[in-house]
C-alpha cells in the first residue's frame, strides 16, 4: 500500500515536472508557436551511396550544405527576429534533402534568398540549393536547374472581413498589394486591378488592416497564415486563380543533383515525411496536406 | 533584351511614372524649399528658427524613414490623404499612393532646396540688399527685385544636383506601392531570369537619359542667364 502510494507520488511528480518543463519551454521560446517541425532520419554513411565526382558526394563528405530559403513568408519560410533558424515548409524540405546526404539539420547553413537573388546565388555557388517558394518557369530553367515540384499552390485574395470583394472577379479597378515585382502582382494587374508593390508581405498586410489598400494577393498558403493571425479582421476569398509549382533550385554546373532531388522527394512522398513536414508548417492554418504533386522528369 | 522591347509600353509607362513623381515632387520642393529659404534669411526670428529646425529634421533623416512615416505611419493614425482621389485632373484621378509618395519626396527634397537657395542668396553681396532697403523697398520687394534674380544664377548648379538626386530618389517609391521604373525592373527580372543583365542595363540607361536631359537643360539655363 505504502509502496503504491509512493509510486503514485512519483508519477505525479513526473507529470508535474514534465508539465512545468513544457511551460518553461513555452516561456523560453515566446512567440515561437511554429514548433520544430517534423523529425527527419539522417542517413548514415550517406557518402557511400553516391558516385565519385558528384556534388552529392562532395556535400556528404563535407557534412555541410548551404540552402537558400525565404525569411519573410509565414508557413513557407519565416525567420522571426528571435529565431535561430527559419521555420516553414521550405526549410523542412531542406532538412529532408540534407538528411539524405547524412547532414544533420544543425549543419545546414540557412541563407536568406529574396526573389531577386535566387539565380545569382545558385550561379555563384553562394548556396547549394534554393528552396524559397521558387516557382518553376521555363525562363528560370534556362539559367538554373529546378527539380520538383514538391508543392503546387495557387494565388488567392486576402481582404478585410467587411470587404465586398468575394472573388478575383471583383478586384477590377481595386488597389491590390503584394511584394514589388512578384508574379502575383503581374497576375492581378492582368485582371484589371491597380497593383501596389511593397517590400515585404508584412507591410502589405498592415496596409490591408488599416484600409489603405483594398486587398492583398499572393500564394494561398501565405494568405491563410496571415488570416489565421487576425481571424476577426481578415479573410481569404475566392478560388485559386493561378498555378505555382514550387521547385528546388540547383546550379546548372551540377546537373546530377536533379535525379537525387527527385529520388529524395519521391521517397519523402512515400514514407510520409513530406506530409509530416506539411502538417507541421502550412497545415497549421487548417488546410489538409494536398495531393502529392507529380515530379517533372529530369531533363538531362 | 527582348524582355524589355517586347513589353516596351510597360517600360515607357514605368519611366513615365518616374517622371510624374519627379515633376510633381520637384515643383513642390522648389516652391516649398524657396519659401523656407526666404524664411531662413528673413527678418522674423521665430520663422528663421522654425525653418532651420525643418531643415535640420528632414535633411538629417534618411529618405526611407520619411517614406515610412508618410506612406505607412500616417495612414495608420488616420491621415491617408485619400481625399485627393476625388480630385479630377482632366479626367484622371490621382491615387492616394502617388500623392503620399510625392509628399514624402517633397518634404525631404525641400530641405536641400532650401539650403541650395540660401547659398545662392548668400552669394549676393550684402550691399545689394542694403542698397535696396535704403531706397525704401520692403523685405519682399528686396527679395523679389534685387536678391533672388541674382541668387537664381548662383543657385542653378547646386539646385541641379538636388534635382538629379530627387530623380533617382523616386526609386524608393518602388517599395511603397508605386509601379515606377525600379518596380518594373524588379517585375521584369522576376519574369525573365535569363535576361537579368540586359534588363538591368536598359533600366540604368533609362535613368541616365533622364538625368542627362536634366543636366543639359541646366547648362542651357546657365548659359542663358550668364551676365556678360
Amino acid at each position: 500500500m505504502r509502496l503504491i502510494r509512493r509510486t503514485k507520488a512519483a508519477a505525479a511528480a513526473v507529470v508535474l515536472a514534465s508539465a512545468l518543463g513544457s511551460t518553461l519551454a513555452a516561456c523560453g521560446s515566446a512567440g515561437d508557436d511554429s514548433g520544430k517541425g517534423a523529425d527527419v532520419d539522417v542517413a548514415e554513411n550517406a557518402a557511400d551511396q553516391f558516385d565519385d565526382g558528384t556534388r552529392m558526394k562532395e556535400l556528404a563528405e563535407a557534412g555541410a550544405i548551404k540552402i537558400g530559403v525565404k525569411f519573410d513568408q509565414p508557413g513557407i519560410g519565416f525567420k522571426g527576429a528571435a529565431d535561430d533558424e527559419p521555420q516553414g515548409f521550405d526549410p523542412e524540405m531542406g532538412k529532408i534533402l540534407a538528411a539524405s546526404l547524412g547532414i544533420e539539420p544543425g549543419d545546414i547553413t540557412w541563407t536568406e534568398t529574396i526573389s531577386d537573388n535566387r539565380e545569382p546565388f545558385l550561379q555563384s555557388g553562394e548556396v547549394d540549393l534554393v528552396i524559397a517558394s521558387y516557382s518553376i518557369t521555363d525562363e528560370r530553367r534556362k539559367v538554373v536547374g529546378q527539380a520538383g515540384p514538391y508543392y503546387v499552390t495557387g494565388q488567392q485574395i486576402l481582404v478585410r472581413s467587411d470587404s465586398d470583394i468575394e472573388s478575383v472577379d471583383d478586384i477590377k479597378g481595386q488597389e491590390v498589394c503584394s511584394v514589388t515585382g512578384s508574379t502575383s502582382l503581374d497576375n492581378v494587374k492582368a485582371k484589371g486591378a491597380k497593383p501596389r508593390g511593397f517590400d515585404t508581405y508584412s507591410e502589405c498586410v498592415d496596409q490591408v488592416l488599416d484600409g489603405t489598400v483594398d486587398a492583398m494577393t499572393t500564394d494561398g498558403a501565405i494568405l491563410l497564415g496571415y488570416a489565421a493571425q487576425h481571424p476577426d479582421e481578415l479573410k481569404v476569398v475566392g478560388d485559386p486563380f493561378s498555378e505555382e509549382r514550387y521547385g528546388v533550385g540547383y546550379s546548372k554546373d551540377h546537373p546530377e543533383m536533379c535525379e537525387w532531388i527527385n529520388d529524395t522527394l519521391t521517397q519523402s512522398f512515400e514514407d510520409g515525411t513530406w506530409e509530416d513536414a506539411f502538417d507541421a508548417t502550412l497545415g497549421k492554418s487548417g488546410v489538409d496536406a494536398p495531393e502529392q504533386p507529380t515530379l517533372d522528369p529530369c531533363q538531362d | 533584351m527582348e524582355a524589355v522591347f517586347s513589353d516596351f509600353g510597360e517600360y515607357a509607362k514605368a519611366f513615365g511614372l518616374t517622371c510624374g513623381l519627379f515633376l510633381v515632387a520637384g515643383l513642390g520642393s522648389l516652391v516649398w524649399g524657396t519659401f523656407l529659404a526666404a524664411l531662413r534669411v528673413g527678418p522674423v526670428a521665430v520663422m528663421r528658427k522654425a525653418s532651420a529646425a525643418y531643415v535640420g529634421v528632414f535633411r538629417n533623416t534618411p529618405l526611407l524613414v520619411v517614406f515610412i512615416f508618410v506612406a505607412v505611419a500616417l495612414p495608420k493614425i488616420g491621415y491617408s490623404f485619400t481625399f485627393i482621389e476625388n480630385v479630377d485632373v482632366g479626367g484622371h484621378h490621382v491615387s492616394g499612393y502617388f500623392f503620399r509618395a510625392c509628399v514624402a519626396l517633397t518634404l525631404y527634397t525641400s530641405a536641400f532646396v532650401c539650403e541650395a537657395v540660401r547659398s545662392g542668396i548668400n552669394a549676393v553681396p550684402l550691399g545689394q540688399a542694403e542698397a535696396a532697403r535704403s531706397i525704401g523697398l520692403t523685405f519682399t520687394q528686396t527679395m523679389q527685385e534685387v536678391v533672388l534674380p541674382q541668387a537664381v544664377r548662383a543657385v542653378v548648379p547646386p539646385l541641379t544636383s538636388v534635382l538629379v538626386a530627387l530623380l533617382k530618389n523616386t526609386s524608393v517609391a518602388a517599395a511603397f506601392g508605386i509601379a515606377e521604373a525600379t518596380a518594373q525592373m524588379k517585375s521584369m527580372n522576376n519574369d525573365h531570369a535569363d535576361q537579368r543583365i540586359q534588363i538591368f542595363l536598359l533600366f540604368a540607361v533609362g535613368y541616365i537619359v533622364l538625368v542627362e536631359v536634366l543636366t543639359f537643360s541646366s547648362y542651357a539655363l546657365e548659359r542663358r542667364w550668364r551676365v556678360a
